[in-house]
């Protein structure tokens, strides 16, 4: 079994985010970068359909920048065995990244593809959208949002994740896109023997040209970043507990007029 | 004069608020002398009942797809019954609701039309045939203008509650065209819908959430929790501490790694505000914290606060809203 991962790297959750002077992106310098988090949930969900498949490969595509080869060789610790880079701009759309992958993975000299993962989400641009441009691109259906996946021979059966607490139970055919929650597994951290190994795992590297990709193929651009306002500061409620929830209640209703 | 398509979303035979929003959107930022067309799409089985409520809400033509295997959400189904419906009225403009269902189909729709999709909008405003729409990035550490690039239809998903709920509008009629169309071949099937046990509302759509942290230090304590949001028919969130202690499920966390969430009004009980967090509820349009130490980081991004014990203000909060609530 080929067993695609799409992973993305983004700034660490604790960066406080500061923006370009002419707004046009955010100023990058001394961001730590990490795996978006919800991509470490597909790569673990991988290996372990691996573990149970024998003879399966894992494959882990990432799109962006050259630094991107760190978030690769982070998945390839965990145990992926090989890894694409695809060398594109981070200013890049979702449509374009999805693109560049789907091509990626339909080169005549990369694997076919059996099953593909990838987070529900990245955590940058939160746009959630390229497990199911992915599928667009390369023809296959997709899941998203899945807490469990029940493996059969032809297809699978997903939890999906809906509003109010609520699950759906969604069978599709395989070769089929996953794009994986939280509490789906606990993934693994890499140990130091499997580090090391890494080192000499092989990643290949694409240049958009060579996956068909033009500047058409950007769909939207962001432009005029911000920052949320300070917000100013807010009234501090005080007295005893009995006070201070008469007062907040009266302030959210006379005042605040939310309640 | 802008063609704007509503996809009109429905779960048990009830129209999503988000829906209304969206036609309110869709025929509010009309200038009065060159009203906007607004078409809706509702798809489903045995829900011809609910165009009526579309009409009041401003939708002048309702396209119409009922079919028993719309009982059930489908990702192929509802991609099918769209792009049918695009085809049909040929919008400048198609608006869905940024919900589990609306985030999960719209992408298969751009990359059918092969046109750009602004997803999670948490401003959008139309004049004629553009729409101009801004996002948070970087779960709200920062926004963004979207330009679409290149031709076709633009179209966007808006995060519920972001935009103002209209109210209906004058006594009109809509013509209601039914579409029919085979659902046949397709790869993916729901086969279950497993129903949440709590008939609370969830946190990515609720008006309000009361959310709890790591000193509530029990489940069971969440109780307290619980009790205010009824009085306020609220949601209960949680940070990523009281999930990972298993005292709410992962669906309730609010923040980077959880939903973020923009409610008319948030109450944080004993939460610090950690950076991620705050991400997942800042724009909330009024954030209340009770906290025990004044320096918490969540004092800085909340409107009201109450320095004090959540076990001892709580529970006297829920009883003064009970009385204005039932004034
Ligand atoms: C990759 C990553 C992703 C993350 N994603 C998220 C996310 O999505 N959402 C999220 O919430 N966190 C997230 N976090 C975790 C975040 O950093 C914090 O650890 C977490 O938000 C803390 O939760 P807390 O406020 O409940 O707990 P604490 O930080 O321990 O705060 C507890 C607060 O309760 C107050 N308190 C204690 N007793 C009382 C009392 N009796 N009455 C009133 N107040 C009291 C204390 O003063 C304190 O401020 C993430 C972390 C990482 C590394």
């Amino acid at each position: 079994m080929n067993i695609y991962v799409c992973i993305k790297q983004v700034p660490d959750t604790e960066t406080k985010i500061k923006l370009k002077p002419d707004f046009t992106w955010i100023d990058t310098s001394g961001i730590k970068w990490v795996m978006s988090p919800f991509d470490e949930y597909a790569v673990e969900e991988a290996l372990r359909v691996k573990e149970k498949n024998a003879g399966s490969t894992v494959i882990v595509v990432s799109a962006g920048p050259t630094r991107v080869i760190e978030c690769i060789r982070t998945a390839l610790a965990m145990g992926a065995d090989s890894g694409i880079h695809i060398e594109i701009p981070e200013t890049a759309d979702n449509n374009m990244t999805a693109k560049a992958l789907a091509n990626a993975m339909a080169k005549k000299e990369t694997a076919s593809v059996d099953l593909v993962f990838t987070g529900k989400e990245a955590i940058d641009d939160g746009s959630a959208q390229v497990s199911q441009l992915l599928a667009g691109f390369l023809g296959l259906p997709y899941v998203s949002v899945v807490l469990n996946v029940e493996y059969g021979a032809q297809s699978v059966k997903c939890k999906r994740e809906i509003e109010g607490g609520a699950y759906e139970i969604v069978e599709t055919a395989l070769p089929a896109i996953i794009a994986t929650q939280k509490g789906i597994n606990e993934p693994r951290y890499a140990t130091l023997p499997n580090i090391m190994k890494a080192k000499k795992k092989e990643i290949k590297t694409y240049k958009t040209s060579d996956l068909g990709i033009s500047e058409g193929d950007q769909k939207i651009k962001f432009k005029n970043f911000e920052l949320p306002p300070p917000k100013q500061a807010g009234k501090k409620v005080s007295g005893d507990p009995a006070a201070q929830a008469k007062e907040l209640a009266r302030l959210l209703h006379e005042e605040a007029k939310v309640i | 004069m802008g063609k704007i398509l509503v996809i009109a979303e429905q779960r048990d035979g009830k129209l999503k608020k988000s829906t209304f929003e969206l036609l309110g959107l869709a025929t509010q930022s009309a200038p009065a002398q060159s009203a906007n067309e607004t078409y809706a799409v509702l798809l489903g089985d045995g829900v011809s009942g609910l165009t009526k409520e579309l009409e009041q809400y401003g939708a002048t033509s309702i396209y119409l797809i009922q079919d028993a295997s719309l009982k059930f959400y489908s990702a192929e189904s509802y991609t099918l019954g769209v792009l049918e419906a695009i085809k049909q009225a040929s919008p400048d403009i198609v608006l869905a609701s940024h919900s589990p269902t609306g985030r999960d189909f719209m992408p298969k729709i751009a990359a059918s039309l092969g046109v750009g999709l602004a997803s999670d909008c948490t401003q959008a405003q139309i004049s004629g045939v553009n729409l101009k729409v801004r996002r948070p990035v970087y779960a709200g550490k920062a926004t963004v203008e979207v330009e679409f690039l290149g031709q076709g239809p633009r179209l966007a998903t808006i995060r519920p509650n972001a935009i103002g709920a209209p109210k209906p509008i004058s006594a009109q009629t809509a013509k209601v065209i039914p579409i029919s169309i085979q659902f046949t071949g397709l790869n993916t099937k729901v086969i279950e819908i497993v129903k949440g046990n709590s008939a609370r509302p969830d946190v990515a759509e609720a008006p309000v959430v009361v959310s709890g942290g790591r000193s509530l230090k029990s489940a069971e304590n969440f109780k307290i929790i619980e009790e205010l949001a009824d009085v306020l028919g609220a949601a209960v969130g949680a940070s990523r501490a009281a999930v990972d202690a298993g005292y709410r499920a992962h669906r309730d966390q609010v923040g980077q790694t959880g939903k973020v969430v923009s409610p008319v009004l948030y109450i944080a009980c004993g939460i610090s505000g950690a950076i991620q967090h705050l991400a997942g509820m800042r724009t909330s349009k009024c954030i209340v914290a009770i906290n025990t130490d004044p320096e918490a980081p969540i004092f800085q991004v909340a409107d009201y606060g109450v320095i004090g014990d959540l076990f001892a203000v709580v529970p006297l909060l829920k009883e003064e809203l009970k009385k204005i609530k039932e004034h």
